[in-house]
C-alpha cells in the first residue's frame, strides 16, 4: 500500500501536470556508431556532388541521399561495381511527409556476397514526380515501382509496363498513400458503389488485340457490354 | 524422437531422372508450334476464385495449345490499405494489422513489426522476450510451411499429406489460442515486450508437439519425397537460376532452392540467431522439387532451433522494465500513483518514437520480411511499409511459367508459397 506516500518532487506526476513528459528516457542501447560505411565513402569519391547527404538512422543503418536525376547511374554502379555488388534490391518504396515537403523514393539494397545493406533515397518535388526506372537493373523493381506509381503517383521513366497494381486499373480517385488523400477516399460512398457496380469484368486485364477474351456473347446476339447485364440495378446505385 | 523413415539428400540421384529427360514421362515444355494452327493465342482466365490460386489471385494466361506463352497476374482483390490505416494509428495499435496480412504465420509479422519499432527507439528487449520471440517465429515457420505442404500436395492430387499437415497445424492453432486467445489474429507483441507472459503448461504442450511432429513429417516425407507422380510434376518445372533469382528479388526458401545461401538469420542476424545451431538448406536446381526439399528441411531445422530455444529460455521479466515503453502491472496501477500516470500516458499518447527511419528485416516463412517505419516523433508513424516477400516472389511467376503447360502453372504457383493477404495488403 503506497497510497499514503507523497509523490516525490520532480516525479512523473509533477511532470504530467506541467506537460513536461517529453523525451523517452529509455533503457537505450545508444549505438552511436559513427563508423563510416565503405560504400558511402566510395560513392562520395565517385559521384561527388550527386551524393547530397549521408545520415545514420536507427543506430547503424546508413542512408544516402542522391540526386534524383542520376539515380539509375548511381544504382547501376552500386550494383555492378565489384567492391559494392548490391545485387539484391530488397525494396522500393516512397515516403510522403505531407505539408508540401518533397516525396522520397527509397531503395533498400542488400549485397549478398558482402552481407551489407544500404538505403538510398531520392527526393522528388511534388510538382515533378518523375524518376528513372531501375527495372532494367533489377527485375524486382517491376512490381515494386508499379506499386509506388499506383499508391504515390511517381512515374518511372523507362518502366516497361507502368500501370496500377493494387488498385483497379480504372481507379479515378488518385494515389491513396499520399498525405493529401483522405482515408475514406475522395468520392462519396454512393459514387464508389456506382463505379464498382458499373464495371465490365471483360475489360479487366484481358490482353488487347485478342478476340478470344471477348468471345462469349449473350444469347440474343449482343455482347455483354451492349446488354443490360453490365448496368447496375437501380436499387444498388447507393 | 522417431527415426527417419526415408533418407534423402538435397542432391538428386540419377535414377530420379535429372539429366537428359525425366524418367517419369514427358513433362517438359512441349513445343507446339504446329503449322497451320497459327491462330491467335487462346486466353484462359484462372481465378480470382479458384482453390489452386491459394487465395484471391487472378492469372490471365495466353496459351498456344496447352503451352503457356504469357501469364499476367492480377492482384489487389484483397487490398485493404494497411499501410494507409497504419498512418492513422498509434504505434502499438498497428500490431493487429500485421497479423491480418499473413494469416499463415501471424506471429512472425507481429514480431517483425515491433522489432523494427524497437530498433528505431533503441529499446533492447529482455532476454526472455528475445528467446520467446525466437520460439514463436520458428513455430510459425513450421506452421506456415505445413500449410504450404498440405495445399501443394492437394494441388497434385495427394489428399493424405493435406490431412496429416492440418492435424499438426491444429496443434499450433491450439498453442496460439492458449497464449493469445485467438487462433489466427494473434496480435501477441507489444513494443518492448509481449502481451503477456507465457502461460503455465504452454511450453510443455509445445514440447509435446515437438516430440510428435517429426513422426508426421517423416510420414509426409515418405509419401511425397520419392513419389513418382510428385517427382514428375515438380522436377525441372519452374526452374530459375541463382543469378536470375537474386535479380528477381527472390528471398527465403525460393531463393535458397536456387542455390543462393542467403538467410537473414545467418547473414544479418537478430536475436542472437548466430548462437543457435542450425543449417541453411540449399537447393541445386531451382525448380519446384528443390523448393519442396528446402522447405521440408527447414521444418526440421526449425525443430532443432525450437529445442535449443526452449532449453535456454530464461526466467525474469518479459517486458522492458521501462514505464515509458511498456505498461505497468495491474497491481501497480491500482496501488501506485506514478504507475497509474504512466499507464494513462501510454494508453492515451502511445509510445514515443524518436524521428528517423528504420528498415528491419527478419527471415519470414516466405522470404525476407522487412518492416520499414518512418517516424517524425509524433504519436503515429509517418509511414509504415512492409517489404512483402510473397509480393516479390509472385512477380516472377510469368517468367517461371513461360513454356510450361497449364497444369505446371498450378504447381509453380503452389511452389512459390504465396499468401494473398500480404501481397495485396
Amino acid at each position: 500500500m503506497r497510497d499514503h506516500m507523497e509523490p516525490p518532487a520532480g516525479s512523473a506526476f509533477e511532470a504530467v501536470e506541467k506537460g513536461l513528459v517529453t523525451g523517452p528516457a529509455i533503457s537505450v542501447r545508444l549505438a552511436a556508431t559513427t563508423v563510416s560505411h565503405p560504400t558511402v565513402d566510395a560513392l562520395r569519391a565517385r559521384f561527388r556532388a550527386s551524393v547530397q547527404h549521408h545520415e545514420i538512422s536507427a543506430g547503424d543503418q546508413h542512408v544516402v541521399y542522391v540526386e534524383a536525376e542520376r539515380n539509375r547511374e548511381i544504382l547501376q554502379w552500386l550494383k555492378e561495381d565489384p567492391a559494392q555488388h548490391y545485387d539484391l534490391l530488397s525494396d522500393v518504396t516512397a515516403v510522403d511527409f505531407g505539408g508540401g515537403q518533397p516525396l522520397q523514393v527509397v531503395y533498400q539494397l542488400w549485397s549478398v556476397p558482402h552481407c551489407r545493406g544500404l538505403r538510398v533515397k531520392c527526393e522528388l518535388p511534388l510538382t515533378a514526380l518523375e524518376i528513372d526506372s531501375v527495372e532494367p537493373l533489377w527485375r524486382t523493381a517491376d512490381w515494386l515501382e508499379r506499386e509506388v506509381f499506383d499508391l504515390f503517383g511517381v512515374s518511372f521513366k523507362g518502366h516497361p509496363d507502368l500501370r496500377r497494381i493494387l488498385m483497379p486499373e480504372d481507379y479515378a480517385e488518385g494515389h491513396p498513400l499520399r498525405k493529401d488523400f483522405p482515408l475514406r477516399g475522395r468520392f462519396t460512398r454512393a459514387e464508389q458503389t456506382r463505379r464498382a457496380l458499373s464495371q465490365d469484368p471483360h475489360d479487366q486485364g484481358i490482353p488487347g488485340g485478342s478476340s478470344v477474351g471477348r468471345e462469349p456473347q449473350m444469347p440474343g446476339g449482343g455482347t455483354l457490354e451492349e446488354s443490360d447485364c453490365s448496368e447496375p440495378s437501380p436499387g444498388l446505385r447507393g | 524422437m522417431a527415426t527417419k523413415t526415408v533418407e534423402y539428400s538435397l542432391s538428386r540421384s540419377p535414377e530420379m531422372g535429372v539429366d537428359g529427360g525425366n524418367a517419369h514421362g514427358p513433362l517438359f515444355p512441349v513445343d507446339v508450334a504446329e503449322p497451320g494452327l497459327g491462330a491467335d493465342p487462346m486466353v484462359i482466365n484462372i481465378g480470382p476464385q479458384h482453390p489452386a490460386t491459394h487465395g484471391v489471385l487472378r492469372l490471365v494466361c495466353e496459351l498456344d495449345g496447352e503451352t503457356i506463352l504469357k501469364v499476367t497476374p492480377h492482384i489487389g482483390y484483397l487490398h485493404s490499405s494497411f499501410e494507409k490505416l497504419g498512418e492513422y494509428r498509434t504505434w502499438n495499435q498497428i500490431v493487429p494489422l500485421t497479423d491480418r496480412m499473413d494469416y499463415l504465420a501471424p506471429l512472425i509479422y507481429n514480431c517483425a513489426y515491433v522489432m523494427s519499432v524497437e530498433k528505431l527507439m533503441g529499446v533492447e528487449v529482455t532476454e526472455r522476450c528475445k528467446v520467446f520471440r525466437v520460439i514463436l517465429m520458428e513455430m510459425e515457420r513450421i506452421f506456415s510451411h505445413l500449410l504450404w505442404l498440405g495445399t501443394t500436395a492437394i494441388d497434385l492430387g495427394a489428399f493424405t499429406p493435406f490431412l496429416y499437415a492440418f492435424q499438426q497445424r491444429e496443434k499450433i492453432y491450439t498453442l496460439h489460442e492458449k497464449y493469445t486467445g485467438a487462433r489466427i489474429t494473434t496480435s501477441a507483441t507489444r513494443v518492448g515486450g509481449m502481451m503477456a507472459d507465457i502461460p503455465d503448461g504452454w511450453i510443455d504442450e509445445l514440447k509435446e508437439f515437438l516430440r510428435l511432429f517429426p513422426r508426421t513429417l517423416d510420414e509426409i516425407d515418405a509419401l511425397l519425397t520419392t513419389n513418382g507422380i510428385h517427382l514428375g510434376r515438380t522436377q525441372n518445372v519452374g526452374v530459375i537460376t541463382s543469378e536470375e533469382a537474386v535479380n528477381c528479388g527472390f528471398t527465403g526458401p525460393n531463393l535458397r532452392a536456387s542455390g543462393v545461401p542467403y538467410d537473414v538469420r545467418k547473414d544479418n542476424p537478430y536475436y542472437e540467431y548466430e548462437t543457435y545451431e542450425f543449417e541453411v538448406p540449399i537447393g541445386e536446381h531451382g525448380d519446384c522439387y528443390d523448393r519442396y526439399l528446402v522447405r521440408m528441411e527447414e521444418m526440421r531445422q526449425s525443430l532443432g532451433i525450437l529445442h535449443q530455444a526452449i532449453e535456454r529460455l530464461p526466467g525474469g521479466p518479459m517486458d522492458v522494465p521501462d514505464t515509458h515503453v511498456t505498461l505497468p502491472t495491474k497491481t501497480d496501477c491500482m496501488s501506485d500513483m506514478e504507475s497509474m500516470i504512466h499507464h494513462f500516458k501510454l494508453i492515451t499518447d502511445g509510445v514515443k518514437v524518436p524521428p528517423g527511419d528504420c528498415y528491419f528485416a527478419v527471415e519470414g516463412s516466405k522470404g525476407e520480411l522487412g518492416m520499414y517505419v518512418v517516424s517524425a516523433g509524433g504519436p503515429k508513424p509517418v509511414r509504415w511499409r512492409i517489404r512483402p516477400p510473397s509480393f516479390v516472389n509472385l512477380s516472377v511467376i510469368s517468367k517461371l511459367a513461360e513454356g510450361h503447360l497449364v497444369s505446371d502453372l498450378i504447381m509453380i504457383n503452389a511452389s512459390l508459397d504465396i499468401v494473398l493477404g500480404e501481397i495485396d495488403r
